[in-house]
C-alpha cells in the first residue's frame, strides 16, 4: 500500500487536492443561501490586489485632470457658450416640469402616497473588476469605513449600476446589473408593466417575468420599480432594445442599460434614502395671493427710525395679530421677521402659520392701509382687477378694527380703494 | 517549428526565485482585474491561466504546477463575488498538473509548441470550468464553440509573447 502510493504521490496529492476544493465548493454552494461574513481569503486577496488599482486609478486621475484642467483648454470657450445655452432650455423645460412635478406632489399628498428619496450619497471611484467573464463586477475605492454597507444601491447619473455584494475596510464589491445573479425590480415606464431585471451569461440585460399577452414597444424606457428594496423608486434602467414571445408565457425582453456597465469610472453609492410624505407647496391657494402681492405697487421697506417720522394714521384700519399669530411670529424664522407691513400676508386667509412653509419667504408688497382685503369675499380691486376667491380659517383671521370709522362701506364689506388714494 | 518527443534526460528543468514565483501570478491578477476597466477587449484573455500554463512548463514538476495552478486559482475565487472559492482552483490545479506533465514529455521552448499547448489548454480549462460551473455551481453558462475558439487563439498569440517576457526570469537549476 506505502509503495503503491509513493509511486503514484502525484496523482495521489491531485486527487487530495482536488477532493479537498470540490468539498469546499460544496460546502459553499449549500450555505450560499445563508447571508454570511466575507471569507478571511476574499479579503486577504482583495487587500492585496486593490491598493496597487487605488494608487493607479489616483495617478491616472491626477494626471488627467492635471491634463484637462491646465493644459488642454481648447474649445472651452465655444464650450462654455454651448453650455449656457443648454442652461437657458434646461431653465425653460424645468419651469415647465415643475408645474407638473408639485401637481404629482400634491396628488401624492392627497392620496396619501409615501415617496423614496436619495437623502445620501458617497461618490466613488472604480478601480478593478473581477476580471472573469463569467462574473460581472467591480470594485470601488470605497469601503466600511465611509459608510458603505452591503446592499446598498450604486448608481450614476445615467442610471442605475448594480448593488454592494462585500464590503472591505477601504474598498467594496459591487455587482452590476448584467451579471446572472443579479436582479432588479423594474417596471415599463409607459405600460407600468412590472418585471424582474436580470444579467445572462452573455452579460446581457434581460427583463422577465412580463406576461406574453402585453404588448412592449422598443424604445420603451424602464425604471426601477423600488420592489427590490434596494433600489429607489424610478431610476432609469435603460430601454427596451426588442420584445419577443419567450418561455412559460412571459415576454422575452432585451434591454439596453442606461449607464454603460464597461465603461464605469465614477458612481454613487446611495448610503441613505427616506421616505416621507410629499412635502406640498400650498400651491394653488397660495398662487393667488402670490399673484396678487406681485400685481400690487410695493411699499419700501423703513427703517424704524423713519417709522417713528411718520405720523399717526388718521384713517385706515388697525391690524390686531390672530390670537397666537405673535409667538408664532417670535418663534418662526426670519422670513416672518421681516417689516412687511402687509395686510396681505397678515391678512391671507390661507397663508400658513408664520415659518412654515414658502408663503412665509414671499415678499410683501402690500400696503397695511388697503382696506378690504382679508375679507370673505372676492376682493375687488381698482388697478389691476384681480379676484382672488379667499376664505380666512378662523383661528387665522387678524381682527380688523377701524381706527376711524370709516362711514361707508362697513368693515366687513369688500371695497376697493378710492382712485386717488396712494397707494 | 517541431513538437519534438523527449527523453527525460534530454529536458532542462527551471526553477524562478522567491519574488518572482510569487510577484509574477500577483501582477497577472492584478492586470486581469485592472485591465479590463480600461479595455473592455482584455477580458477575452485569461492571464492568470496563462502564468500557471508557463510555470508548469518550465518547471515540469507536477505537484509544483498543480499547487501553482491551485493557490492562482483560488486567488482569482476570491476576487470574483458571484462564485464560490474553488471553481477556478479545481480548473487550474488539473491544468498545472497536464500541463506540468506534458512539458516532461514534450518540448515546449519553442513558439509554435507554445502556442499548441495554450490552445489545448485554453480549450480544456474552458470545458472543466463549464461542467463545474454547471454541474457543481449550478450557473447557467452557454458554450459557444466559436467564441471559446477565437478566445483560445488570442490567449494562443498573447501567451508565445508572455512566454517570451517570462523566459528571462528562469533560472536553471
Amino acid at each position: 500500500m506505502e509503495n503503491l502510493i509513493s509511486r503514484y504521490r502525484n496523482v495521489t496529492i491531485l486527487a487530495a487536492l482536488l477532493f479537498g476544493q470540490v468539498l469546499g465548493l460544496a460546502i459553499q454552494v449549500k450555505r450560499s443561501t445563508e447571508n454570511r461574513p466575507t471569507r478571511l481569503i476574499r479579503v486577504w486577496a482583495v487587500d492585496s490586489v486593490t491598493p496597487l488599482e487605488r494608487g493607479i486609478v489616483r495617478l491616472q486621475t491626477g494626471a488627467s485632470t492635471l491634463w484637462r484642467n491646465y493644459f488642454y483648454l481648447r474649445g472651452v470657450r465655444q464650450e462654455n457658450r454651448d453650455l449656457k445655452q443648454k442652461i437657458q432650455q434646461l431653465e425653460i423645460e424645468q419651469a415647465r416640469l415643475s408645474e407638473d412635478a408639485e401637481q404629482a406632489h400634491r396628488l401624492q399628498a392627497l392620496l396619501g402616497f409615501k415617496e423614496q428619496f436619495i437623502s445620501q450619497t458617497v461618490a466613488a471611484q472604480v478601480i478593478g473588476s473581477s476580471g472573469s467573464e463569467q462574473s460581472r463586477s467591480v470594485y470601488i475605492d470605497k469601503g466600511a469605513r465611509d459608510g458603505i454597507k452591503p446592499d446598498m444601491a450604486v448608481i450614476t447619473a445615467d442610471g442605475i449600476v448594480g448593488k454592494v455584494l462585500r464590503v472591505f475596510n477601504r474598498t467594496s464589491q459591487v455587482l452590476l446589473i448584467n451579471d446572472q445573479t443579479s436582479g432588479v425590480g423594474a417596471l415599463l415606464a409607459k405600460s407600468r408593466l412590472q418585471g424582474v431585471l436580470r444579467g445572462t451569461p452573455s452579460g446581457e440585460v434581460v427583463l422577465e417575468k412580463v406576461m406574453s399577452d402585453e404588448t412592449v414597444q422598443p424604445g420603451e424606457a424602464i425604471l426601477t420599480s423600488g420592489g427590490d428594496q434596494i433600489f429607489p423608486k424610478g431610476l432609469p434602467v435603460g430601454t427596451v432594445i426588442s420584445s419577443s414571445p419567450g418561455q412559460d408565457l412571459f415576454l422575452n425582453i432585451r434591454v439596453k442599460p442606461a449607464t454603460s456597465l464597461s465603461r464605469l469610472d465614477e458612481v454613487l453609492v446611495v448610503t441613505q434614502q427616506e421616505e416621507r410624505e410629499p412635502a406640498v407647496a400650498d400651491g394653488v391657494r397660495l398662487r393667488a395671493a402670490d399673484i396678487l402681492a406681485q400685481r400690487l405697487p410695493s411699499v419700501p421697506e423703513k427703517s424704524p427710525g423713519e417709522l417713528n417720522k411718520i405720523p399717526p394714521p388718521t384713517s385706515g384700519l388697525k391690524i390686531l395679530p390672530a390670537p397666537g399669530a405673535v409667538a408664532s411670529a417670535q418663534t418662526a424664522g426670519p422670513a416672518s421677521q421681516k417689516p412687511s407691513g402687509s395686510t396681505a400676508q397678515a391678512q391671507s386667509p390661507t397663508a400658513k402659520p408664520a415659518g412654515t412653509g414658502p408663503a412665509d419667504k414671499k415678499p410683501a408688497n402690500v400696503t397695511a392701509s388697503k382696506p378690504g382685503l382679508g375679507a370673505t369675499q372676492p376682493a375687488t380691486l381698482s388697478k389691476p382687477v384681480v379676484k382672488v376667491p379667499v376664505t380666512l380659517a378662523p383661528e387665522q383671521k387678524p381682527q380688523l378694527e377701524p381706527a376711524v370709522k370709516p362711514p361707508a362701506p362697513a368693515p366687513d364689506q369688500p371695497t376697493a380703494p378710492p382712485p386717488d388714494q396712494p397707494q | 517549428m517541431p513538437i519534438t518527443y523527449t527523453s527525460n534526460e534530454q529536458v532542462e528543468v527551471y526553477r524562478f526565485s522567491v519574488p518572482a514565483a510569487i510577484l509574477i501570478p500577483l501582477v497577472a491578477v492584478f492586470l486581469q482585474a485592472f485591465v479590463p476597466l480600461k479595455l473592455h477587449f482584455f477580458s477575452v484573455f485569461d492571464l492568470p491561466l496563462l502564468v500557471v500554463i508557463f510555470f508548469a512548463l518550465a518547471r515540469r514538476s507536477q505537484v509544483s504546477g498543480m499547487l501553482t495552478g491551485a493557490a492562482i486559482g483560488i486567488l482569482q475565487d476570491a476576487l470574483t463575488p458571484s462564485l464560490p472559492i474553488g471553481v477556478y482552483g479545481i480548473v487550474n490545479t488539473v491544468v498545472g498538473y497536464a500541463a506540468s506533465s506534458l512539458g516532461v514529455k514534450l518540448d515546449v521552448e519553442n513558439a509554435g509548441s507554445r502556442f499548441l499547448v495554450t490552445i489545448f489548454f485554453y480549450v480544456i480549462h474552458e470545458i472543466i470550468y463549464f461542467s463545474i460551473a454547471r454541474g457543481l455551481v449550478g450557473l447557467t453558462l452557454h458554450w459557444s464553440w466559436v467564441h471559446e475558439l477565437g478566445s483560445a487563439f488570442a490567449n494562443a498569440v498573447l501567451a508565445v509573447l508572455l512566454f517570451a517576457v517570462l523566459d528571462r526570469f528562469k533560472q536553471r537549476t
